[in-house]
């Protein structure tokens, strides 16, 4: 899958169940995009096999838009239209949409009505982002970044709206370079950096697979001293063995694995490396 | 819905979308009345030398008017299009099950009912200035109007193509069209024209609507169509056509 001359993205192998939030998680030009606008089929791919509730994305007609919904990273709504009328507006391409008001109800904009769109916050603007790409009902969402740039609350906010989606039993695309929004939401996470997956599985798998080493930190002496492990049980009690053999305090022992955060960064840095950076997403 | 009834609810909302933007309203609305008040107050009582001689008003409706078409058209067609790419509102409209044609004929259908009110709005202060509304060849210039409307959405829908940014948009529609309507003789009367300016302008397309268009309402002898003159206005509206197919985009440029 490439586009201009540089190969944004090579050998991305995924596979999304129906009634999933499935995560794609990867730092800023990793190739989450060009990934995402293949499979909504707005963009053509070099080469590789597609195929999105059935259908190659490039050949889909209106069948298949009937059945899917999408978030784009950026874009704004004509903001001389309520929140009420461009969703009517959109209702209007779809063959049996969602109520409006159904849907002014699920992004919790009931007190927005009739409010210009230009005159929402960055927040609102976003969750009714949402609620465009809801409006046809779709089986499938894809939700390219949701939250980038919020603020916590209004983070939180489209979080509940997107937890939302799998009780209604929605399939959800989700890309973001937030490792804890894949964590809150996600029930599968597939993480790519520099064009290439480096990992995947569920947020617990993820945590615990790179549980490799353990951080065992004390002071000795006025020292500190930092010791990283492997088998952090032996270790410890080889550790501890020996101070009380030697009558040592081990101040401020502190034992560590690494969180879900460092296991990303790792894998990500690692990836990232030996390619030159500027490959887009 | 079909089709049609899809095209009647997108040009349903590109109304309201059009009167509550101020800069269109302004622009495509108050921008052509106020000229043609200045224009007439000005020049009243005097003769500009075409068709043997008829009085500045006279001269001034259909040439404000011709201005306001192309403006509803041609002008709000590239700037709204290009703020609705730019947006990301073109690409989110073809993520949905709605043909692109649809969106096209909507906007265009908003512009020709726009024209169409400018042309009445135009007539009716006009004739306040003692300017005839020439009833008898309403067909003549209702035909005209929508050949040199159609025309021009389509040089509108192309000239997006060319241009790369919402910052651009007005400044290149506007150094497009200001020239053109100085030389074409709507803003200056083409008697007091130097030599050789119009046969410039007869180049361009606007010079041979407002020709067409002043033929059709201004009754001094001669056919009220103007055939030449619209076959070319229509040639230039079929070749921004086949552009507009090749190059129109739906994904913004910029960010």
């Amino acid at each position: 899958m490439s586009y201009g001359s540089t190969e944004a993205v090579r050998g991305i192998d995924l596979d999304v169940h129906r009634g999933e939030i499935f995560a794609f998680l990867g730092p800023n030009g990793a190739g989450k995009t060009t990934t995402v606008e293949i499979l909504e089929g707005y963009r053509k791919r070099s080469g590789g096999e597609v195929t999105v509730l059935g259908e190659d994305p490039e050949r889909a007609g209106r069948e298949w838009r009937e059945r899917i919904g999408i978030v784009l990273q950026s874009g704004r709504l004509d903001p001389y239209l309520t929140v009420r009328e461009s969703l009517d507006l959109y209702a209007g391409y779809f063959r049996n949409p969602r109520p409006s008001e159904d849907v002014i109800a699920l992004i919790g904009l009931e007190g927005k009505t009739d409010e210009r769109t230009g005159r929402l916050s960055g927040g609102q603007q976003r969750r009714l982002d949402v609620g465009m790409a809801l409006i046809g009902d779709p089986e499938l969402l894809f939700l390219d970044e949701p939250t980038t740039g919020f603020d916590p609350s209004a983070r939180r906010q489209a979080w509940d709206v997107i937890a939302g989606l799998r009780d209604l039993g929605k399939t959800v695309f989700l890309t973001t370079h937030y490792m804890d929004e894949a964590q809150r939401l996600a029930d599968r996470v597939t993480i790519i950096a520099a064009g290439q997956i480096v990992a995947r599985g569920t947020p617990q798998d993820l945590g615990e697979r790179e549980s490799g080493e353990t951080t065992i930190r004390y002071r000795s002496g006025g020292r500190e001293v930092v010791m990283q492990t492997t088998t952090p049980v032996q270790a410890l009690h080889e550790l501890t063995a020996k101070a009380l053999a030697d009558g040592e305090q081990l101040e401020g022992l502190e034992v560590t694995r690494p969180s879900l955060e460092d296991v990303y960064l790792e894998l990500t840095a690692e990836a990232a490396s030996p390619i030159e950076e500027g490959a887009s997403s | 819905m079909n089709g049609l009834a899809l095209v009647g609810h997108q040009f349903r909302y590109d109304q309201k979308a059009f009167w509550r933007n101020p800069a269109s309203v302004f622009f495509t609305v108050m921008f052509p009345v106020i000229l043609f008040l200045i224009l007439a107050v000005v020049f009243s009582g005097e003769d500009v030398n075409v068709r043997g001689g008829i009085d500045a008003t006279t001269y001034y409706v259909p040439a404000i008017m011709s201005l306001s078409i192309i403006s509803a058209t041609m002008q709000t067609l590239a700037m709204t299009l290009v703020i609705a790419r730019e947006d990301g509102r073109l690409k989110r409209g073809r993520g949905t099950p709605m043909p692109p044609w649809v969106f096209i004929a909507g906007r265009v259908g908003n512009s020709i009912v726009v024209a169409l009110m400018m042309l009445a709005l135009l007539a009716a202060i006009g004739a306040l200035f003692g300017a005839d509304v020439p009833w008898g060849r309403l067909p003549a210039i209702l035909l005209t109007l929508v050949v040199g409307a159609a025309s021009f959405c389509c040089l509108g829908i192309a000239l997006t193509a060319a241009i790369p940014s919402q910052d651009a948009a007005a400044a290149i529609v506007n150094a497009m069209l200001l020239p053109l309507y100085f030389l074409s003789g709507v803003f200056i009367p083409e008697d007091q024209l130097p030599n050789g300016v119009i046969a410039f302008a007869d180049l361009f397309p606007v010079r041979h609507f407002f020709d067409a268009f002043f033929d059709a309402y201004v009754p001094a002898g001669g056919s009220a169509v103007s055939w030449d003159n619209l076959a070319i206005v229509a040639l230039w509206g079929v070749a921004a056509l086949l552009l507009a197919i090749r190059y129109f985009r739906w994904t913004p440029r910029t960010g």
